[in-house]
């Protein structure tokens, strides 16, 4: 038998012009923790769902225990012992924990002999992998912690002995986190082989034994844990590409124009994505926010333009409160001068199946040079949209044409017409570049920069840390909800990763 | 990947392929318990268009189905589903008779019947009220409440007819008979200009009080602000939330505008037709609206043209299950379920084969100003 858990060859995926996957090659000990690493979007969670079943390659070849097979489905994945455990949970939430486990091998149409039979083995195998779980409880009433070591506990009564992870810790507190490495060595202990795929450095310096790291599509290197250190992998991930050279001149700050003091902000689920964040803005700065995706940056914006209630706190915009925690009104707040370019154009900043001139007023609506009384003045707002159109070049030229056939770079100039013609005091930006071709990225920061000349107070928020660098007069870095420093943009890359991943070096110096 | 389809695919071709292949599987239907298909359609067209008094009556029931459609029409652009329409349409008969009994015997018609739309109208929106407002802060699903709604309705119209409205001594459960103060004016004027007779059709000015409420609610969701924002909620409601847009202000008027215009369906029969108030008197239309709204894409304009198809399908009907004995009124009714199916159910079944190739055809040229991302 090979000593290769699972070996991948020349594996490629493209979906459309993307190419998600790029001739990788990936060798997995058996018997060990092998952790993927890479941005999101760099191709992951695709080659992973290649490996169960979720996706067919276009070319190249699988591999498991040295046996060449190709896995059409994902039944044939877990008949070669593969096990996934998603980033969102596979459970009925109202169901127990035992019926959970024999969910998809019932073995037949009367249930009692399969609960009887699961039973035993649930308890066999709580036993030998130390994963102990009420197996009566129900999934719904179950801390995330549990419902994850059920979805474990589900991998292994499926004979499981490669077991995938996609960002298991996503969803856990801390201490929960800790409490699932140590299964993870358990399972390592007892000859299980685990992969572990995840954005964040500490983990895999924690729990892996060999790290593969991923960049846009291709697998960029392959090291064993013990003889890299976070800062290479910081690296490796982001990659060494030339800054996107953006003329700027020197920040000249005046007034502080949006203050946010201690803002805590929870999600439907009551899990605290924002944490007791204080900072200001001034007019004529531009302030990054760098962070790995899912830190809290979505979170944030969306409490400070009122989208989203805050638990506690209070922002100041132009020295006056809004109602932050109470009915903080997007409307109002355009009103009073603060104008945001969501991170999600298609879901928030644009309604697709729209004609472009309707797009271009979204948020404005009540606008009086758009109304004639109650109707819409359909001729002032196309002959606004025209001259809109042609200000940032958007292309094809026609504000009758659905907003979904535009493409992503020219959407975006669609929103940044409408929230940058507003003269604002604030303006909040995120993700300005997602999904935007190379040619409108340009343009997209000339613009920024041109608004923070003009005395506007910038927020930005990227996941792209050379965007942040290159755009921003001072950085702060989000990691799990909290501003964990501030740095200025000249940092290196390598130092500002590392606070991305939540270690604080001068703080430890 | 891009699934557009030209206008005149969109609202012209496929609407007419869905209703030929209804009609083909109707022809089967036909052939199968014993009659000539062919001279069936003729009967049903002849019946329908060939004569005054039969285009009278299309033009009747499709006035029904003009009010209910544009009443599902307009909850739909707001992403509601409003069932209940059967309900509103009756409830809004409440206030077409609540006005006309008082002001029958003092009023001419020209005064009643202002007061009466509006009456109907407010009935019927506020009939609609409680799912709304169940639907906007709650949660409650409109479909589970509108259709609750409905057998509420029903009860408590068969109560206040039995109870109250049936005059002293009467053993009909149904209102007394309107005085001429209390009845539209039928349309024979229209039909003397073209030299056809109305007969005793009951086609009547109900009818263009429906057409001006087609054009209304184009004026409303395409061309006012509150429109703009009832169509933002109902195709993208993160960005409705992001634009400041109220949710449960939206909802809530969206749906007392659905509710009204059910509402004042009760006119025509009530105060067009019978000229009193019987018992069931919507008889399906509030739920024939759901398949004129769905087959007319929720635009005034094709409603119109489905709710004169549905009228031509009952008139027609009428006649054909009158001339065929193999073909019973139930057969009229399998024909109708047929037609809403491919319609209104199967709308897409031959989409992805148009898309395919209609993009086959604009390869080429659409290429620059097609693309998607």
């Amino acid at each position: 038998m090979s000593d290769y858990a699972i070996e991948l060859t020349g594996i490629n995926k493209s979906f459309g012009p993307v190419r998600a996957n790029h001739d990788i090659n990936l060798a997995i000990e058996r018997g060990t923790i092998h952790g993927i690493i890479g941005e999101n979007g760099a191709g992951k969670s695709t080659l992973m769902s290649i490996l169960y079943g979720f996706y067919q390659a276009d070319s190249g070849e699988i591999k498991v225990n040295g046996k060449k097979i190709t896995i059409a489905d994902s039944q044939v994945a877990i008949a070669a012992g593969i096990g996934m455990v998603h980033q969102h949970f596979m459970l009925v939430e109202n169901f127990s924990v035992l019926e959970n486990i024999i969910l998809g091998a019932e073995g037949g149409s009367i249930l009692n002999s399969a609960i009887d039979g699961a039973r035993g083995e649930l308890e066999r195998l709580e036993e030998e992998y130390g994963l102990t779980v009420d197996p009566d409880a129900i999934i719904e009433d179950l801390p995330v912690g549990i419902q994850q070591r059920v979805e474990i506990l589900k991998a292994l009564y499926r004979g499981a002995e490669i077991l995938i992870l996609d960002e298991p810790t996503g969803v856990l507190t801390p201490a929960e986190a800790d409490h699932l490495f140590r299964i993870l060595n358990q399972l390592k202990d007892q000859g299980k082989t685990i992969v572990l795929i995840t954005h964040k450095l500490r983990e895999i310096m924690a729990v892996t034994d060999n790290v593969s790291v991923m960049r846009q599509g291709t697998m960029v290197a392959t090291r064993k844990t013990a003889e890299t250190n976070v800062g290479d992998l910081a690296e490796l991930m982001v990659g060494r590409r030339v800054l996107l050279q953006v003329d700027k001149g020197d920040a000249n700050p005046q007034d502080v124009k949006l203050a946010i003091e201690n803002l805590t902000v929870k999600d439907s689920r009551g899990v605290t994505m924002v944490k007791d964040a204080s900072f200001e803005v001034r007019a004529g700065e531009i302030v990054g926010i760098a962070g790995v995706a899912g830190n809290g940056q979505s979170e944030l914006l969306k409490a400070i333009s009122g989208i989203q209630k805050a638990e506690s706190g209070r922002i100041l915009l132009d020295g006056e409160p809004i109602g932050v925690t109470g009915n903080a009104d997007p409307k109002l707040l355009r009103h009073r001068g603060m104008v945001h370019v969501p991170e999600d154009r298609h879901h928030m900043g644009l309604v697709l199946p729209f004609e472009e001139y309707e797009n271009s007023i979204l948020g404005y609506h009540d606008d009086e040079a758009y109304l004639n009384g109650p109707m819409l003045n359909i001729a002032a707002i196309r002959a606004d949209a025209d001259r809109k159109i042609e200000q940032y070049d958007i292309r094809p030229p026609n504000n009758r044409l659905k907003t979904s056939n535009f493409s992503g770079g020219n959407q975006q100039k669609i929103v940044l017409a409408r929230e940058m013609e507003r003269d604002p005091v604030v303006l909040l930006v995120g993700q300005p570049t997602r999904g935007v071709d190379v040619g409108a990225i340009e343009f997209i920061h000339k613009r920024i920069i041109e608004m923070r000349d003009a005395g506007k107070a910038v927020l930005l928020v990227s996941v792209e840390l050379d965007e942040i660098r290159s755009l921003s007069d001072r950085v702060l870095v989000m990691f799990a909800g909290e501003i964990v420093g501030e740095r200025s943009p000249e940092t290196s890359e390598g130092d500002l990763g590392l606070l991305m991943a939540g270690i604080n070096n001068e703080a430890a110096a | 990947m891009n699934n557009e389809l030209p206008r005149w695919v969109d609202y012209g071709l496929i609407p007419i392929f869905n209703l030929a292949v209804a009609f083909l599987v109707s022809g089967l239907v036909v052939l199968f318990v014993g009659e000539n298909p062919i001279d069936a359609a003729i009967l049903l067209v002849r019946g329908s268009f060939g004569y005054g008094e039969g285009i009278g009556f299309t033009l009747f029931h499709a006035t029904n189905f003009i009010f209910t459609g544009l009443a599902v029409a307009v909850a739909f652009h707001c992403g509601l589903f409003n069932i209940g329409g059967e309900g509103q349409a009756y409830i809004g008969g409440l206030g077409v008779v609540v006005v006309v009994l008082a002001l029958d015997r003092y009023m001419p018609w020209w005064v009643t019947f202002p007061i009466a739309i509006a009456f109907s109208a407010i009935f019927g929106a506020l009939w609609a009220l409680i799912p709304a407002w169940l639907q906007a802060s709650r949660g409650s699903h409109v479909v589970i409440t509108t259709i609750m709604f409905n057998f509420i309705a029903s009860s408590l119209m068969v109560w206040l007819l039995v109870g109250w409205l049936k005059p002293q001594g009467s053993m009909a459960p149904q209102t007394r008979t309107f005085e001429e103060g209390g009845q539209i004016p039928k349309m024979d004027w229209l039909f003397d200009l073209f030299g056809a007779k109305l007969g005793g059709a009951p086609l009547n000015l109900s009818f263009l009080v429906a057409l001006i409420a087609a054009f209304l609610v184009w004026v409303l969701v395409w061309r006012t602000r509150f429109g703009y924002e009832l169509r933002t909620m109902g195709t993208n409601p993160t960005a409705a939330i992001y634009a400041g847009i109220p949710p449960v202000k939206t909802v809530v008027i969206t749906m007392l505008i659905s509710g009204g215009l059910a509402g004042m369906m009760a006119l025509n029969p009530v105060m067009g037709e019978q000229t009193r108030m019987e018992l069931d008197f919507v008889a399906g239309a509030g739920f024939v609206g759901i398949a004129v709204a769905l087959m007319g894409r929720s635009h005034p304009v094709g409603i119109v043209l489905a709710a004169i198809l549905f009228g031509m399908l009952y008139q027609g009907g009428a006649e054909l299950a009158f001339d065929m004995p193999n073909i019973s009124r139930d057969m009229i009714i399998v024909i109708q379920g047929l037609v809403i199916l491919f319609a209104g159910a199967l709308e897409h079944m031959f989409r992805p084969a148009l898309v395919n190739f209609f993009g086959i055809l604009s390869m080429g040229s659409k290429k620059s100003a097609g693309e998607t991302v």
